[in-house]
């Protein structure tokens, strides 16, 4: 009994177990000089365990009386995030080392922020989403103060971490007053209580705090104003990463509470989560318009790009989980390649994120700025990249589930959206005086970027079975 | 009698008080990480009642590990809080404002 659940939880304990493991051996050992070392080796197993659970586990099955669900949603979102995490780990490497700042704990919270993730993906009761929720966010908090001798990284840090346990409270006193009103904390429990018209107040209101808690992860507006602050602060590195694997983990867990328990009570959180998107897609179009800071840009461009995700999960049917996983998938890989670019920037030596340096990269650069330039388009979502596609199947699930206005919406912001991104390419391309940047770094960087921007050329023929994968994922999460 | 909705009242009562106190308060973050944990507990008041209630056991399962979390984000966030002090030397919360946003 006890051997069939761990068997199906064997991946997070390998993960868990990898890190405590490599925290001792680097304590009792050489300390920092084996961080880059351990960055690879954590990427490698990262990697590996994706491998693993893509290739391994199929059906769905349930451990821990139901607290724990292994299924194909949850593969998906943990192949997704395991790579993810390892490539934006591995693509920093070398930006922290060369700086001094590396430390060894670095790969090793990102390690267990990873088991986190795959925790909330899985969780199938309130306690487990609870649990995998703050394993995640501590490991984080700690990530984004990583630079202990920086005001803006532990300002950073500091706004998170007050932000972050607040949404976990939100979310906790929903927990509680579902629990109390459901008399369950299973979701396969919930979802028999929680059905439409006869749901009680106080249900009600703990999907509220439920919902509020999970958008403060997702930084969707109203609750995004931790997002700009933190991404700037934060290392470089570190930015990239919180724009990667927490984004899939957060919008997979949300699909899961809401299609797992409250997949009876569609009508109740719909009107919720069309506010949600269309507020966070206007919001991020038009306030990254004044942005000079082309990582707090990025803050902006994924609180819109969560509205867009968000029109899936609005849509409330099996084809709209199906489009937001493989936008998730796509939005990843267009931040793995666009993070790659940032990090590369550097002007004797020192980082640089302002857009204004970016003049006539071009002229300097021409391979690197025509892959950026394809990242930018893809982001904007022009139609022949594989951003446009990525757009076009959130709103083909959005019109089948009737919900035109929140489509015509998407789209008008994506049109205001579309400025900003063009505007890097006009300075890359047209730039008024010589702009100073150079783009140096690892091969490594060159490899992300070079490759994401293939990747998005190439995705509009042949997707290498994302669609096919998304669709089997969602149709065992809603049923 | 003292029925459940004592408890509940109780327990909301003492959860906007954390809420305000985390919004309002403009003078320490030790305020702020004070108010935190009384979000926190104000959630157990209600998981505890509603557990007693229902004669089921889980919620009190979900207590003990609500008041763990809550003790190792407490001391992730003075860890924070003192780099942050070591850096800027204050801890106004008026003097967050490296970064506006």
């Amino acid at each position: 009994m006890i051997q069939a659940d761990l068997s199906i939880v064997l991946p997070e304990i390998v993960l868990a177990l990898y890190a405590m493991v490599a925290l001792l051996a680097a304590v009792y050992t050489g300390k920092d000089k084996l961080a880059s070392t351990l960055v690879w080796v954590t990427g490698g197993l990262m990697v590996a365990l994706a491998v693993w659970i893509a290739t391994g586990g199929n059906g769905s099955q349930e451990a821990f009386g139901g607290m724990f669900v292994d299924d194909g949603f949850s593969r998906f979102a943990k192949v997704v995030i395991l790579v993810a995490a390892a490539a934006v780990m591995i693509m920093g490497q070398d930006y922290m080392s060369r700086r001094g700042m590396l430390p060894f704990e670095y790969p090793i919270l990102i390690a267990l922020s990873a088991v986190g993730m795959m925790v909330m993906v899985s969780a199938g009761d309130l306690m487990a989403l609870y649990m995998g929720l703050e394993l995640q966010s501590l490991a984080l908090y700690v990530v984004a103060s990583l630079r202990r001798d920086s005001v803006k990284s532990t300002e950073a840090g500091l706004k998170y971490f007050v932000l972050g346990a607040l949404s976990s409270g939100l979310l906790l006193y929903g927990a509680s007053l579902v629990y109390g009103f459901a008399g369950t904390t299973k979701f396969a429990g919930i979802i028999q209580v929680a059905e439409h018209g006869h749901m009680s107040l106080g249900m009600l209101f703990g999907l509220v705090f439920l919902i509020s808690g999970m958008a403060f992860k997702v930084s969707a507006v109203p609750f995004h104003m931790w997002t700009p602050d933190v991404y700037e602060g934060s290392p470089t590195p570190v930015t990239a990463f919180f724009a990667t694997a927490p984004k899939v983990a957060a919008m997979g867990l949300f699909a899961r509470v809401l299609h797992d328990a409250f997949g009876g009570a569609i009508v109740d959180w719909q009107q919720v989560i069309v506010v949600l998107s269309v507020l966070s897609m206007f919001l991020g179009a038009v306030a990254a318009i004044g942005q000079r800071d082309i990582k707090r840009l990025m803050a902006f461009s994924s609180i819109a790009h969560m509205g867009y995700a968000l029109i899936g999960l609005a849509a409330g049917t099996e084809a709209g989980v199906s489009a937001m996983l493989v936008y998730l998938a796509i939005y990843v890989t267009m931040n793995v390649g666009t993070f790659s670019f940032i990090l590369m920037l550097e002007k004797d030596g020192k980082p640089v994120t302002d857009i204004d340096a970016l003049n006539q990269f071009a002229s300097r650069e021409p391979g690197k700025a025509l892959a950026v330039l394809v990242l930018m388009f893809s982001l904007a979502g022009v139609p022949p990249m594989l951003g446009f596609f990525a757009k076009l199947g959130v709103w083909q699930a959005g019109v089948d589930a009737g919900l035109m206005g929140l489509v015509i919406a998407s789209a008008v912001a994506s049109v205001i959206g579309a400025f900003y991104y063009l505007r890097i390419v006009f300075y890359m391309y047209f730039g008024a005086s010589e702009g100073e940047v150079e783009a140096k770094g690892s091969p490594v960087l060159t490899l992300g970027l070079m490759a994401s921007a293939a990747l998005m050329l190439i995705g509009v023929v042949y997707q290498f079975g994302i669609d096919g994968a998304a669709a089997a994922a969602a149709a065992t999460l809603v049923n | 009698m003292i029925g459940l909705e004592h408890y509940l009242t109780v327990a909301a009562t003492l959860f906007v008080i954390g809420i305000f106190g985390l919004f309002l308060n403009r003078k320490n973050v030790i305020i702020l990480l004070m108010s935190i944990e009384l979000m926190l507990l104000a959630v157990n008041i209600n998981l505890v009642a509603f557990s007693s209630f229902l004669g089921d056991l889980v919620g009190q399962v979900f207590t003990l590990f609500v008041l763990t979390v809550a003790a190792a984000e407490a001391a992730i966030g003075l860890a924070i809080l003192v780099c942050f002090f070591r850096n800027r030397g204050t801890i106004a919360v008026e003097d967050i404002n490296v970064m506006k946003g």
